[in-house]
């Protein structure tokens, strides 16, 4: 466990911003695919650019990381892409039947809006579901599920749902958020 | 005549990508519903890229394809999920939804229920507040 930020609120913005902007020029030399000093010098225009012109508010981090309990997240997630892409191959191919589907509330424990939109970006890309609405103030996702039966599928549903906030919690969640989920 | 076995996977990928983006499209045409085809949108068509992607990296064999891949993977990962979002919600604001198929509606009763209790709905609490 590691990454606990220290220092006053300026010093941690500037080196935020550092970090972005550093990213933001690793990002076009990567897109661009050659790494000389004339690519250096219009990366760092663009990146200085964006940020003025689209500033973004702040993320805030959560201050705690697990690289084990990401990496499980991450091969995890890896898995699941593949198994949602096939299973909704697999639907739009079957030719018997009409998928019905649901609308389902979860409520998260999450406070933090960085969790909250992993555990939406997560759960879009898996097995089936999708966001559809998110309240922001209740940390509550209303996602719409394809291929639901029945009211055991919807539970399986929410279930998932609040799994994959817990594993993310235990990847990247304040420890506060994580005992609260553990609960 | 030796195989060149990363060129074969290549091929095995490309094929695999072409089915995945042809199941997609397949979707999109066959769902009931504007959200249903969001999710045909988002999901095979994602894996496909992947596949796409991988091929190209093998056939290419340069680290730099590499290096221009992964944020092409990663950006479309982030993005894909916000814009079936936006439609998918647009989607359900407009009333393009099959109610028939759906076996439940958990944001129409909240919905209701914020209209009795006469809060602000969820749906308008959407994170644009700050």
């Amino acid at each position: 466990m590691s990454g606990v930020r220290h220092g006053d609120g300026s010093r941690r913005g500037a080196a935020h911003q550092l970090l972005l902007l550093g990213g933001l020029v690793l990002l076009w030399l990567l897109l661009w695919g050659s790494f000389t000093p004339i690519d250096v010098l219009a990366g760092i225009t663009v990146a200085l650019l964006a940020t003025r012109v689209f500033e973004l508010p702040p993320v805030q981090l959560t201050g705690r990381l697990h690289v084990g309990h990401l990496l499980l997240y991450l091969i995890r997630f890896a898995g699941e892409v593949v198994a949602g892409s096939v299973q909704v191959a697999a639907l739009a191919l079957d030719p018997r039947r009409t998928p019905r589907a649901a609308i389902v509330e979860v409520r998260l424990t999450t406070k933090s809006d960085l969790i909250l939109t992993l555990v939406a970006v997560t759960l879009s890309l898996v097995p089936g579901s999708l966001v559809l609405e998110v309240d922001r103030q209740r940390s509550t996702l209303f996602l719409h599920a394809l291929g639901v039966q029945d009211g055991e599928d919807v539970r399986r549903i929410r279930h998932h749902a609040l799994d994959t906030e817990y594993r993310l919690l235990r990847a990247i969640g304040s420890r506060a958020e994580l005992r609260k989920a553990s609960r | 005549m030796p195989v060149d076995w990363s060129e074969l996977l290549a091929a095995i990928l490309l094929l695999l990508g072409a089915v995945l983006a042809l199941s997609a499209g397949i979707g999109v045409l066959r769902f009931p519903d504007a959200l249903s085809r969001m999710h045909a949108a988002t999901k095979p068509q994602n894996l496909g890229l992947i596949a796409m992607l991988a091929a190209l990296v093998l056939a290419s064999s340069s680290w730099i394809t590499l290096l221009a891949v992964l944020p092409v993977i990663a950006l479309q990962l982030i993005t894909t999920p916000m814009a079936a979002h936006m439609l998918g919600r647009a989607g359900y604001r407009v009333g393009s939804v099959r109610q028939d198929l759906l076996i439940r509606d958990e944001l129409e009763d909240d919905i209701r229920r914020a209209q009795r209790t006469g809060e602000s709905p969820g749906r308008r609490a959407s994170g644009r507040d700050r």
